[in-house]
């Protein structure tokens, strides 16, 4: 068990070098005390108030890399788990996707919906010590997002007025009722900049993306590129006695089985199920040392499908897909392919997202119908069983999706639809569903939590932009959809809202526009010693200022 | 004189050979369909026509594809290797910082798998058709068939995971430490990447030195020395090995022309953070100033240490003239 460096974090050493056989002699036992020693001194945090306290380290699994850390200009996965311990929004979500307080203390909205007060945490302040304070707010939402951000562009794009009737009280008057604004606060949504170091700056270039400043409970230390991040301790967190540990150090690990062994050593402590193999999660859930929480995520709702492109022949035809919907057994893919990470997909909106309809038409398999629904179109089995041949565009996500890919082209191979298999990387992919370039594909979209915000896009005519990835990329085109989906949005009457939405459902679900496959989840391994790491709809992107060691 | 003559010429051809390579690389490179905007797109999750259109105005993209290409092989020419705009840093800073992880591991891998492969390589050869060339001989073959990254896996598995005596993966404890446990430190997380770098070259350097060895070994002049009476530890040395190092010194070469980029399987599965990665990151997100300037490193090394190479055969053999 002896450790030859102080690789692991330090406690751990201390913990158990007494009891370990040195490994070549007396002098190396003597050797490695002092490196322990020296390096759980050296990690402290200048004048530490721990008196003889070792340094409570968290070691998390970064993957892939990030490119950047500032929130405001990126939100890759990576820069939200690294960003969202630096940056802070307004609010937070609970499981159920109800805010809660973070940077806004507490809110409220006008009856009508146009006019939403938030009162602000009065002791925060950056981490270069200069207050934040209502100004920051404004300029972020109103002068910074919408110059680098998509989703926050489009959010605030719905705001005619921002106040600041005192230093920690922001109102935004609203052009037009948007249902949704209240989902629109979270840190990956709406991150606080600070206005003193980016006003007048060009955002992109400034250096502050580099060695950020935000609010948050943890302040950046270092960026060593290929190794780690480290984040420290922000000793003026306005949160008392928050945060509970003094580091953060994100270990970027490229290789899958490298990341496993981390997480089954202790070296390191948390990692996702977007980290690890699939078919390696039943043996984690076995260990003693790790637990599993499938929480956490419910916020991004996220939904993997066979996207459909409907400008090809015989994909606009709703026979066809319905047959595909028919043809594919869902509870397979989740149980064999997915190793239970997951639930199968029933609709539109996923079970975690706001006005999802379980009552609503479901689909299971039955080839029998699918053969008849493809029979009536005419499309009668030739040469070999054959009816159509389609190409199927991979993946570039490799794991469970190259092989969701051969079961799909196994299943429809059943009704008599021929897949051919297309194979590509991250780029290409993007490019060639953002061009229409592909018959079928496979897609991940995020409905964050509101279907105003993450669903209609996918459906609505007017957000068919080629070039454009995540947008109504397969040509669907309903004007019934667009004006539900527009109705479903533009009132805060909550009972209009889910007519509209239980309407649009069920038009969809008729006309299936892609074929829904699974409600991806996220779960989470963590070392048993780690307390607190999932405690909101954002899983591990959360803060973690609650996040505790056991020592 | 001749010398420094033949290498001031073969300078000048390696420039124009460089920018010819720096051509190919750019154009090869945009070949590859999807770019960084595409890919970034990909991984935001969502995106509209202004984001894409700010991307591809912050990278550059936006010109045309002439005016990108004659920016390049200009700063490339004043080696200037251009900006990240994906990691917001200058390409040479990232490579800088890269390089010293790189050349650390793999010139340790080159000096292990030399020095490991010629000792074994030699003793084979001295017992030949003995236990010990047997031996030898099998577990260059097993160790030459395995792939380098599933033997790194497995020294993982067994140092790191069941005896727990070496660290997994990284470079060195995060702690800042100082003096011999710095030193200490970064050797424990040295030993097993190096070690499998090492291992597939030793294979192949003891197979050389063998083969190249026993052609040696029955030559007149050997023959004249055992006769002499001289120590057989002598002639091993002296006139058997030295007169066998050429095709090592050939293969040592081309190895050291790879120092910088071929040690990316390595570098993925101990987490190294050294060039190789770099470019496979560069790579599959379309960093391609990031890729052309690593591109650009390997073609340099890889010229220099060819030529290095021929320099060095003329001083151990000198009737092989360099001219020619």
């Amino acid at each position: 068990m002896a450790q030859p460096s102080t690789h692991f974090a330090p406690y751990r050493y201390e913990l158990e070098h007494e009891m370990n056989a040195p490994l070549t002699g007396h002098s190396r036992r003597e050797f490695l005390m002092a490196a322990g020693t020296a390096s759980a001194l050296m990690a402290l945090p200048p004048g530490a108030a721990y008196g003889q306290q070792r340094a409570r380290t968290l070691n998390v699994v970064c993957h892939p890399e990030p490119a950047v850390v500032m929130l405001g200009l990126s939100q890759q996965a990576p820069t939200q788990l690294v960003g969202g311990k630096i940056y802070e929004g307004l609010l937070n979500y609970d499981f159920d996707l109800n805010p809660l307080p973070s940077l806004a203390k507490s809110w409220k909205v006008s009856p009508d919906g146009l006019t939403y007060e938030f009162k602000l945490q009065e002791n925060a302040v950056w981490h270069d010590g200069k207050p934040f304070t209502s100004a920051d707010v404004i300029f972020t939402t109103r002068d910074y997002l919408p110059k680098v951000h998509s989703r926050a562009r489009n959010n605030f794009s719905n705001v005619e007025e921002w106040l600041a009737p005192d230093k920690h009280t922001v109102v935004f008057k609203m052009k037009r009722v948007f249902a949704p604004f209240l989902g629109a606060f979270q840190v990956g949504s709406a991150p606080m900049v600070p206005k003193h170091i980016y006003e007048n700056t060009d955002f992109r270039a400034n250096p502050a993306n580099a060695a950020p400043v935000g609010t948050g409970p943890f302040k950046f230390k270092e960026w060593v590129r290929g190794s780690h991040i480290q984040l420290v301790r922000n000793e003026a967190y306005w949160a008392a006695g928050l945060p509970k540990i003094d580091e953060i150090i994100f270990k970027i690990i490229p290789d899958v089985a490298a990341r496993t062994m981390a997480l089954e050593s202790g070296a390191v402590d948390i990692a996702t199920s977007f980290d690890l193999e699939l078919f390696d999660i039943p043996r984690l859930q076995s260990n003693k040392n790790l637990v599993r929480v499938d929480k956490g995520g419910e916020f991004f709702g996220r939904m993997g499908w066979l996207e459909i492109n409907h400008r090809v022949k015989p994909l606009d035809d709703k026979r066809f897909r319905q047959a595909l919907m028919y043809a594919i057994d869902r509870e397979f893919i989740v149980k064999r392919i997915w190793f239970g990470v997951g639930k199968p997909a029933v609709g539109p909106f996923t079970s975690a997202t706001k006005f999802h309809n379980a009552k609503a038409r479901k689909y299971n398999l039955d080839l029998k119908k699918a053969e008849a629904l493809l029979d009536e179109m005419g499309l009668k089995r030739g040469a070999g069983g054959k009816r159509v041949t389609l190409k199927l565009l991979q993946s570039p996500y490799g794991g469970p999706w190259a092989r969701l890919a051969e079961y799909i082209k196994q299943a429809l191979g059943r009704v008599g639809i021929e897949i051919v298999m297309e194979s590509t990387d991250a780029g290409a992919f993007a490019q060639r569903v953002s061009n229409w370039d592909f018959e079928l594909t496979f897609n991940i979209l995020l409905q964050f939590g509101d279907p105003a915000l993450g669903v209609s896009r996918s459906y609505v005519s007017s957000n068919i932009q080629k070039g454009i990835m995540f947008s109504n990329t397969m040509g669907y085109q309903n004007k019934r959809v667009d004006e539900l989906f527009a109705e479903g949005s533009a009132t805060v009457d909550e009972a209009a809202r889910k007519k509209a939405y239980d309407e649009v459902q069920d038009i969809l679900l008729d006309e299936v526009p892609v074929v829904w496959l699974i409600e991806m989840l996220e779960p989470t391994f963590h070392n048993r010693r780690v307390k607190d790491v999932i405690t909101g709809s954002i899983g591990t992107y959360d803060s973690f200022n609650r996040v505790r060691l056991d020592t | 004189m001749e010398r420094f003559e033949y290498i001031a010429k073969r300078c000048v051809k390696a420039v124009f050979l460089i920018v010819l390579i720096a051509l190919l690389n750019f154009l090869l490179i945009r070949m590859a369909p999807g770019d960084p905007a595409f890919v970034i797109a990909g991984e935001s999750g969502s995106v509209d026509p202004l984001f894409m259109a700010q991307l591809r105005a912050e990278f550059k993209l936006d010109q045309p594809l002439w005016v990108q290409l004659w920016t390049y092989l200009k700063d490339v020419l004043q080696f200037d290797l251009g900006y990240s705009y994906r990691n917001k840093a200058e390409v040479i800073d990232l490579i800088v910082a890269r390089l010293p992880a790189t050349l650390l591991l793999t010139g340790t891998g080159f000096l292990l798998a030399i020095v490991g492969g010629v000792l074994l390589g030699a003793v084979a050869a001295r017992t030949v058709g003995r236990w010990q060339d047997s031996t030898i001989g099998l577990i260059c073959m097993t160790i030459y068939a395995m792939p380098l990254y599933w033997v790194g896996l497995a020294l993982v598995l067994i140092f790191a995971g069941w005896l727990e005596w070496l660290p997994a993966f990284g470079i060195g404890s995060v702690q800042p430490l100082e003096g011999w446990d710095f030193i200490w430190d970064r050797i424990t997380y040295l030993t097993l990447p190096a070690l499998t770098l090492a291992l597939h070259y030793i294979a192949v350097y003891a197979r050389l030195t063998r083969s190249s060895m026993l052609e040696v070994q029955n030559q007149d002049f050997v023959k004249l020395a055992r006769a002499k009476g001289l120590p057989p530890l002598r002639i091993t040395t002296a006139h058997v090995l030295r007169n066998s190092l050429l095709p090592i010194v050939t293969f040592a070469g081309i190895q050291a022309g790879n120092l910088i980029g071929g040690s990316i399987l390595v570098e993925t599965v101990f987490a190294w953070p050294g060039i190789g990665r770099l470019a496979l990151d560069s790579l599959l997100v379309r960093d391609y100033n990031t890729l052309l300037g690593v591109f650009f490193l390997c073609s340099v090394m890889t010229i220099v240490f060819n030529l290095i190479a021929d320099v060095v055969y003329s001083i151990i053999d000198p009737r092989i003239d360099i001219q020619k």
